[in-house]
């Protein structure tokens, strides 16, 4: 199909789907308005569990499975993108060599807010139940932190930094860890993901139950799950394959190529 | 202009449809998904959204009570956030084996999806 039959079909199928939208959204309730169902029974659900941040309480207790299952989604995804970028037969791993500069303010800046970074990351986990928060975007802020390494300058340090296999057993750690408070909800309440412990004092850090510790279990899977993906874009990116290389003979198309360093076996 | 941020939704996610449509490059198109998938971010919070009302997250300050946002399309769309990220991440590591194998990242020069 040509680009502007495309566009043509396309065009059609958008003015049909907008006309619906438009006939929905005049029949819904209007924007901004007082009638909020699920909200009027989440926030005494929250409450009544000692938890402050009522979004943490949907979360990790009234709707914990799903989180369960989003958890999932984000170990399968971490697994299939390893193996798509894993290394193919054919290639050979370059060991980048030291070039291009670094600002030497990039670099003052990169190791300053490396452990700022990773203390709010620690922070955002540990307090998810209180404030906004929790272990999703507290895992994601601590992979950032570690990646500051690669922006100054220092791949090497990154890669010595961050032993991959440590990570994958993270991640792994963290995912069974969600399920396992799921099963000892099971044994001790008769119910999946039950709130088992004890609520603690509202609004304080020891409160709301299983939700803090749900909270660490998927900052923990989310930062080393993270980490690894990096790791696999950035190894695929100083991977450079043989076949390029012989296409473009007299030199690579990457400015970080240096000695080979053997070819990568297939994993 | 009660309805206007469920406008904005169908919008994005429609703007971002015509990108992947236009799409010259597979990483453009991945963006563009995300586009669309911004979209029902935007319809999500819209839904759960009350005048005057406070973010659902408790404290000192604010003692427990009902003049909240909605917290459970709050709580939705962070799952959505996630499975976006995720989709980006797989789609991304598909645009690379593409492009390695192919030797382009243009989805019209595809020989082996053209029909």
């Amino acid at each position: 199909m040509s680009r502007s039959a495309r566009l043509v079909v396309f065009l059609i199928g958008a003015g049909c789907v907008a006309a619906m939208f438009a006939v929905a959204f005049f029949k819904m309730p209007a924007f901004g308005g007082s009638m909020h169902l699920y909200r009027d029974l989440a926030v005494p659900a929250s409450v009544s569990h000692y938890t402050a941040n009522v979004v943490a309480s949907v979360n990790f207790d009234q709707r914990a499975i799903d989180t369960l299952g989003e958890e999932t989604i984000l170990v399968a995804s971490v697994i299939g993108a390893a193996v798509l970028l894993r290394p193919a037969e054919e290639e050979a791993e370059m060991r980048p060599k030291a070039v291009g500069r670094t600002l030497e303010a990039t670099k003052l800046a990169g190791y300053l807010l490396l452990p700022v970074t990773l203390l709010i990351g620690l922070d955002v986990v540990l307090h998810g139940q209180v404030t906004p928060g929790g272990g999703f975007q507290g895992g994601v802020i601590l992979a950032t932190g570690l990646h500051l390494l690669y922006v100054t300058g220092s791949y090497r340090a990154l890669d010595r930094l961050r032993p991959l296999e440590l990570f994958d057993t993270g991640e792994a750690v963290g995912a069974a860890a969600f399920a396992g408070v799921g099963i000892a909800g099971i044994v001790v309440a008769g119910n999946f993901l039950a709130n088992i412990v004890p609520g603690g004092t509202f609004g304080q850090l020891l409160s709301a139950g299983t939700v803090p510790i749900l909270n660490g279990a998927v900052g923990l899977e989310v930062g080393c799950g993270i980490v690894v993906l990096v790791a696999h874009f950035l190894q695929q990116d100083i991977i450079i394959s043989a076949q390029a290389e012989q296409a473009k003979p007299g030199g690579s198309s990457e400015p970080q190529a240096g000695e080979r360093v053997g070819t990568a076996e297939r994993s | 202009m009660s309805v206007y941020p469920y406008f904005v939704a169908a919008w994005l996610m429609l703007v971002g449809g015509y990108g992947i449509v236009r799409s010259r490059n597979l990483v453009h198109a991945v963006v563009s998904l995300s586009v669309a998938q911004a979209g029902t971010y935007v319809l999500l919070l819209a839904v759960g959204y009350q005048r005057g009302a406070l973010a659902p997250v408790f404290g000192s300050t604010t003692k427990p009570n009902k003049h909240v946002v909605d917290p459970v399309v709050q709580a939705m769309t962070l799952t959505d956030i996630v499975v976006s990220a995720t989709v980006t991440a797989l789609l991304l590591a598909l645009a690379v084996q593409v492009n390695k194998r192919q030797g382009t990242p243009d989805p019209d020069e595809l020989q082996a999806l053209k029909g």
